[in-house]
């Protein structure tokens, strides 16, 4: 079948590829475009691990037609740091000990920034509203929940002595 | 914040610690934050090839004929893989370490013994072709009839479920059926006892479900070596299992892990390496093969469900005096980790309570179930849930409080435990004092006085006059039920046991056991018969050997000392 092209930016860089019609933009990104930060976990949106933002707005990439995606804006958690600075919710799952195997994380880190880029004073249960999609299968959810309410308060309490 | 009694675990440990109890940064943090940890899929490589295998949709049945012509004819299909394919196809993974037979294919050849069981693997350029080619593989099988129920499976005349236990059970030492412990003599303390209490607990399997699902990438490298990007738990462990199935040698593996997307245990049976690594060999490409996640639920092997029956004759006092466990761990249609298990549950036996009649008889089943492995504690968690569930219901059979009856009978200092140990370091009194404590659940005077440092010893500390028994002979069902046959005088530290086989031949009017050569590692260099190497014509006079350096200072052993339940030797 006859591929075809498609272009985008990726953490804001200009990407294109050539993908199957059917293709879901988790494989385009992993084997395409070589950004692993989106993970395959299920196939079938339920675990959440291949979340990214397009235009801003959280999607399961594995569900995401690939095409569908032509001329918007991707981030992945890849793209979340400012070169060696960590953005403030990477730095607080590293001060909360947010992950444990770390195949959720990205994932995670997306829906949080999602959260807060339309809410950034969310309460507990709206954190958890937000990861509500996303599995971890390690059960760290508390420090997630702690790490992401400190990147809401905007460093208070993040460091640990 | 922790906190370490060392009033009671006096030699458990060091105390110069610099991490333990402090919060330190993880190194791979920053790795998973960034989104820069690899796991084993995160590689990428030119020419990447995928993997699919055709799995067995029936329990239990025989393979009359396997057709992939057309499979291999379909577009984008390289290579379509048979069991006649895999070099080394029967392997038991604790063969590494010379326990069990081998008893699994890699891909099955005369019969499928689960349901998802593989036994064609396909090769194409990309995930949809293979998966396309897998609906034209033709296999032609005969349904045999299955069997789900350990118990059911034990019974003479049930379906065998895998030829080289012909019993359907796990065969210990050569001669018997299950793992035994014997400790006293329960039979007559049953007697004497004022109440004997008795359960049945069932577990179910539990699939360790991990997000990041079973898989890996071998690539040939250009050392003549294959790099095998993998997500097993035991990296050597894998490595090992899949140097024999491949037949290569282990230095021509190289495999990098040691980021697991979530293990849980389910990922030490090197589902995937074997035949990633083959398909490497084969097509001089790489080879990806990962489970979907509907593979990962129905088909990577869960945590193995044990049926339990606890047994134990308690005094109106509160003393147990007698306990007897009977337990049955459901092994799937192969041995896999679950004989390791059932040692595991044995060394487990009475849990932490001093009781001075114990026995138990604890078998691996073979049933047309999915093989179970490892996971978080297996053989230990379940006969756990079990024991503390009839602590409980013994306690109310007396009339006590829960928490003031495990005090009672919790493990002292110097009390013999029924492996014919010396219990030392216990701390299950002040355990649960303090659980009490934080809990605000009211104990007595008494038991808030209780110490594991007294009362233990003594009485306690001996080994008791212990009544022993051939039951459970190999492939003698009647031998179940036999009579005592001597009695080991009290103070007997080890049971005499011969490693002759005990039974050979017919059993119970089964077949025999299919005997599956021993796997032999590829001959070693040796220096004796390799030529010498070529000595330069003139010898330069050499300065006389060094002597060898003076032997290093025995290093203090600090920390516990560990028992092997596997080899019963000690190692740290």
């Amino acid at each position: 079948m006859a591929k075809l092209p498609v272009q985008f930016r990726l953490n804001g860089s200009d990407r294109a590829g050539f993908v199957d019609p059917a293709g879901n933009l988790l494989d385009l990104l992993r084997r395409g475009l070589g950004d692993f930060a989106p993970k395959y976990g299920c196939g079938q949106g339920t675990c959440g691990v291949c979340t990214v933002l397009v235009d801003g707005e959280p999607q399961l990439s594995c569900l995401t037609l690939a095409i569908s995606c032509d001329g918007r804006q991707i981030e992945t958690a890849s793209g979340m740091a400012d070169g060696p600075n960590l953005h403030p919710l990477q730095q607080a799952f590293m001060d909360n000990f947010a992950a444990q195997c770390g195949f959720c994380t990205p994932g995670m880190l997306t829906a949080a920034r999602a959260l807060l880029a339309r809410n950034p004073n969310p309460t507990r249960d709206e954190v958890v509203e937000a990861i509500s999609g996303n599995i971890c299968r390690c059960t760290g959810y508390e420090p997630i929940i702690a790490a992401i309410l400190a990147a809401a308060a905007g460093g208070a309490g993040m460091r640990r002595a | 914040m922790l906190e370490m009694r060392k009033e009671i675990f006096a030699d458990e440990r060091d105390d110069n610690l610099n991490v333990v109890g402090k919060g330190v940064q993880r190194q791979d943090m920053p790795g998973h934050v960034t989104a820069r940890t690899r796991f084993f899929d995160d590689h990428a490589f030119d020419g990447l090839l995928h993997l699919k295998v055709v799995r067995s949709p029936h329990h239990h049945a025989r393979i009359r004929s396997i057709d992939v012509s057309a499979a291999e004819r379909a577009p984008g299909v390289k290579r379509v893989l048979r069991g006649a394919d895999v070099p080394v196809n029967k392997n038991t993974l604790l063969s590494l370490i010379n326990f069990g037979k081998d008893d699994e294919p890699t891909l099955a050849v005369d019969k499928v013994r689960y349901k998802g069981e593989p036994v064609v693997a396909i090769i194409a350029d990309s995930d949809a072709a293979a998966l396309a080619a897998r609906k034209l593989v033709r296999i032609d099988y005969e349904p045999l009839s299955p069997v789900f129920d350990v118990e059911e499976a034990l019974k003479p005349g049930a379906p065998v479920v895998n030829e080289t236990y012909p019993g359907n059970y796990f065969e210990y030492h050569q001669r018997f059926d299950h793992q035994k412990l014997r400790f006293g003599d329960v039979e007559r303390a049953f007697t004497q006892a004022d109440h004997v209490v008795e359960h049945r607990y069932q577990m179910s399997p539990i699939e360790h479900a991990p997000t990041e699902t079973n898989g890996s990438i071998a690539a040939p490298e250009h050392n003549d070596r294959y790099v095998v990007h993998t997500c097993a738990q035991g990296l050597f462990f894998s490595l090992g299992t899949t140097a024999k199935i491949v037949d290569l040698e282990s230095n021509r593996l190289h495999f990098i892990g040691g980021t697991v997307g979530g293990g849980f245990g389910g990922k030490v049976d090197s589902l995937s390496e074997p035949l990633a690594v083959l398909g490497a060999m084969l097509t001089a490409k790489p080879v990806r093969y990962v489970l979907d996640r509907e593979e990962e639920m129905l088909y990577g092997s869960p945590r193995g469900a044990e049926r339990i029956y606890v047994k134990d004759g308690v005094m109106r006092d509160g003393r147990i005096i007698a306990r007897y466990i009977r337990s049955y761990f459901d092994a799937g249609a192969y041995t896999r980790l679950s004989s390791y298990a059932a040692i595991k549950c044995t060394a487990h036996v009475p849990g932490p309570y001093s009781i001075p009649n114990v026995a138990s008889d604890i078998y691996v089943a073979y049933t047309n179930r999915c093989p179970s492995t490892a996971m978080r504690g297996f053989g230990v968690t379940a006969v756990d849930f079990a024991l503390e569930v009839q602590m409980d219901r013994l306690a109310e059979a007396v009339n006590m409080d829960p928490m003031e009856f495990r005090i009672l009978n919790a493990y002292r200092d110097g009390d013999m435990k029924a492996h014919r140990r010396v219990a030392k370091n216990t701390a299950l009194v002040e355990c649960v004092q303090v659980a009490a404590e934080k809990a605000n659940w009211p104990i007595s005077e008494q038991a808030r006085r209780a110490s594991s440092l007294t009362e233990g010893g003594g009485e306690r500390g001996q080994i008791p006059a212990t009544p022993l028994d051939q039951r459970g002979q190999i492939g003698r069902p009647e031998s179940r039920n036999a009579p005592a046959t001597q009695t080991l005088p009290a103070s007997t530290t080890r049971i005499p046991l011969s490693k002759q086989p005990i039974f050979e031949g017919a059993r119970d009017a089964r077949p025999t056991p299919v005997q599956v050569p021993r796997y032999e590692a590829p001959p070693r260099y040796d220096p004796a018969i390799a030529p010498p190497p070529p000595q330069p014509a003139h010898q330069p006079v050499s300065a006389p050997p060094a002597p060898p350096p003076p032997a290093a200072p025995a290093q203090p052993q600090h920390g516990a000392v560990r028992f092997s339940s596997v080899f019963g030797t000690r190692r740290r």
